[in-house]
């Protein structure tokens, strides 16, 4: 499987076929989610209308530790096998996994204010998640402070594993220490404690987004292996001379960010 | 509390509960935005340059 997926090219037609239907199909899921959590989900007893935020807040963070997996799993491949997509799929994972992070931090704060009576506290729920977010940030940083990406991808990917040590800590914070936030009602042990009417379009913008992720990272690895080929293509073309004709008739040098 | 204005109320809470929703949007939004505009782009450089190149043989 791993050296069947090893392949650009077949990552291409493959991401080709599968791109749109995993887009349309998280923009659907996203819209349908969107309706349900806003206007069809009730009020909580508790928490009136402020428990909507759940339906951003838990499916961002689920997919933060999630795509963070997917980073770590992607570096090591990346790392033992020096296997050539999983590189690329490492690094144009990150910058989403991030912005996931971010939404879960922002709504989550949000929350917090209303319910909590604070924008934040340093628990370990909250502190761990942050940490996340700066992982996710060094990762990035550090992949693009080298002047060969693939050193870079590399310096990246050792990061990532190292980070990996975060995610357990990040699950169990709500058990191990005291904290304001709640503890685990989906995911748990004993059977899920949230009623249905909230957990069915709690799971259906989980789904949004996670098609949401599949869909950003094909496209951005697809980007990625184009601006790689134009890469080739440039300094294939034969060394100074063909530098020299490129510079006479400008082609469109995009150095694209390789993040 | 009905209606449209009931849903923009959010019983009380709509300072919170639809910033939560617009930076979710805004965030991933301009993710995807910069996604499709760098897929686009490097598809144009990518065929610009193979253009180029028939072009000189």
């Amino acid at each position: 499987m791993i050296n069947w997926l090893a392949n650009p090219a077949r990552f291409m037609r493959l991401s080709a076929k599968t791109l749109p239907w995993c887009g349309w199909a998280a923009v659907t899921f996203l819209v349908v989610g969107l309706y349900w959590s806003l206007v069809v989900a009730p009020p909580d007893y508790q928490q009136g209308d402020t428990v909507r935020i759940m339906y951003v807040h838990v499916p961002a963070a689920w997919w933060a530790l999630g795509v963070y997996l997917f980073v770590a799993l992607a570096s090591a491949v990346a790392l033992v096998w020096r296997h050539p997509l999983a590189q690329v799929a490492a690094r144009e994972a990150a910058p989403i996994g991030a912005a996931f992070t971010f939404v879960c931090l922002a709504s989550g704060s949000l929350w917090g204010r209303p319910m909590w009576g604070t924008w934040w506290v340093w628990d370990a729920r909250l502190t761990s998640m942050l940490i996340l977010f700066f992982l996710y940030l060094g990762d990035i940083a550090l992949a693009n402070a080298f002047e060969d990406p693939s050193r870079g991808g590399r310096a990246g990917s050792v990061l990532a594993l190292v980070g990996v040590v975060n995610l357990p800590i990040i699950k169990f914070s709500v058990d191990w220490w005291n904290t304001l936030h709640q503890p685990a009602s989906v995911m748990r042990l004993g059977g899920s404690t949230i009623a249905f009417s909230m957990l069915a379009p709690l799971l259906v913008m989980a789904t949004g987004f996670g098609l949401l992720f599949v869909a950003l990272l094909m496209l951005r690895m697809r980007s990625a292996l184009n601006e790689r080929r134009a890469m080739a293509l440039r300094l294939n073309a034969g060394g100074p001379q063909a530098l020299r004709s490129e510079r006479e008739q400008p082609v469109p040098a995009r150095t694209a960010p390789q993040s | 509390m009905n209606g449209i204005s009931g849903l923009l109320a959010m019983g009380g809470y709509a300072s919170f509960v639809w910033p939560a929703y617009g930076i979710a949007l805004a965030v991933l939004g301009g993710v995807a935005a910069q996604a499709w505009r760098r897929y686009r782009a490097s598809l144009l450089a990518l065929d610009r340059l193979q253009q180029h190149r028939a072009s000189r043989r």
